[in-house]
């Protein structure tokens, strides 16, 4: 009984469903271990449309804007009071810029995506996530460091005040682990696992949809099947912006939790 | 006798997708059951106090990322597992 559910579980004969296979891609310039394959033609991509939006919004900026300098402004305008001035308070302003970039750099990468023929999400890749997250922890130890000194900075992360002397045997230990190698750990998977998820539900359902058109007989389930996809293509990209915007607010947060100590 | 034993001996072998699932899906029971209690309440805050919506939203996604890291780690942990 246990084998025929497992028989009638399994993908149809002729139904390849995608695996991880689906992030690998052969090199195009170079070849061995460090090429540039497609991933890495996208990331100097994502840079350069995002140098290249900057530049043509804001290098001759008018009184009235429009157009493109007028979303750019919108975003900037976001960053500025709805990130940086809300967590970190006006100390904020100066990361206003890195904030901006950072969070144009990884939206621009996740919405490849959904952009028809490039369709790969950059950050689904653990790499760039993971050098991102490098970024943030080297950032926000060095503001801690540059704002309360290096002694203050690490006695008010690992022996918070207020705490009964006997139970810091307990709390600097899960400090310790919690702000120096947890936070980049979890802001790498968040954002690598989101879009390495997104990207794998909309391959199957597509790849799905393309396998049900090619019977007669399952035509009907094609139809709901690529309405879902659609509707999922929606979702992917409020999960793009989404997780450009927890990203960067993470960031103000470990900024703002180094930068004023805690009483 | 040698039924059960086929049996487990397929179970064996077929038991990798299975367990797979099951570490995405436990993982997910809790931090599904604590995404939905904190939007639940944070739509009670911003319903009983409209002005001050904006920051309870910044904290609602805070407190989302922060719980979501969970289920993701369940999630990776099942491309993980050979």
């Amino acid at each position: 009984m246990f084998t025929g559910i497992l028989a009638f579980a399994k993908p149809p004969a002729g139904f390849e469903a995608p695996t991880t296979d689906v992030f690998k891609t052969a090199c195009v310039i170079g070849h061995g271990t460090y090429c540039v394959n497609r991933v890495g033609i996208y990331i100097f991509a994502t840079a350069i449309i995002v140098v290249g939006l900057f530049l043509a919004a804001f290098s001759k900026p008018k009184l009235v804007p429009r157009g493109l300098q007028n979303a750019l402004e919108a975003v900037v305008e976001f960053v500025r009071n709805g990130i940086a001035l809300e967590v970190i308070g006006t100390e904020g302003l100066p990361w206003v810029p890195f904030l901006t970039t950072m969070f144009m750099f990884i939206f621009v990468g996740n919405i490849f995506e959904v952009i028809p023929g490039i369709q790969f999400p950059v950050n689904s890749r653990t790499a760039i996530p993971a050098f991102l997250a490098g970024l943030v922890w080297i950032l926000f130890n060095v503001a801690g460091v540059r704002a309360q000194g290096l002694g203050p900075y690490l006695k008010s992360n690992l022996f918070p005040p207020g705490v009964p002397k006997a139970l810091y045997i307990l709390v600097t230990p899960i400090e310790l682990v919690s702000t120096f190698i947890l936070r980049p750990f979890t802001l790498t998977v968040r954002l690598a696992a989101n879009m390495i998820a997104g990207h794998l539900i909309l391959t199957i359902f597509f790849l799905g949809t393309a396998y049900l058109l090619a019977k007669p007989a399952t035509i009907p389930f094609a139809v709901p099947a690529f309405l879902l996809s659609v509707l999922l293509l929606g979702f992917e990209i409020l999960v793009s912006v989404l997780q450009a915007y927890i990203f960067t607010i993470l960031t103000a947060v470990y900024i703002s939790g180094a930068v004023h100590p805690e009483h | 006798m040698t039924h059960l034993l086929g049996l487990l001996a397929a179970a064996e072998t077929v038991g990798t997708p299975i367990g797979k699932g099951l570490v995405y899906g436990l993982g997910a029971i809790g931090p599904g059951l604590g995404i939905g209690f904190l939007v639940g309440k944070s739509v009670e805050a911003m319903a009983r106090q409209p002005e001050a919506a904006g920051m309870v939203r910044t904290t609602m996604f805070l407190g989302i990322a922060f719980t979501e890291a969970l289920a993701l780690i369940g999630f990776v942990l099942a491309f993980i597992i050979k």
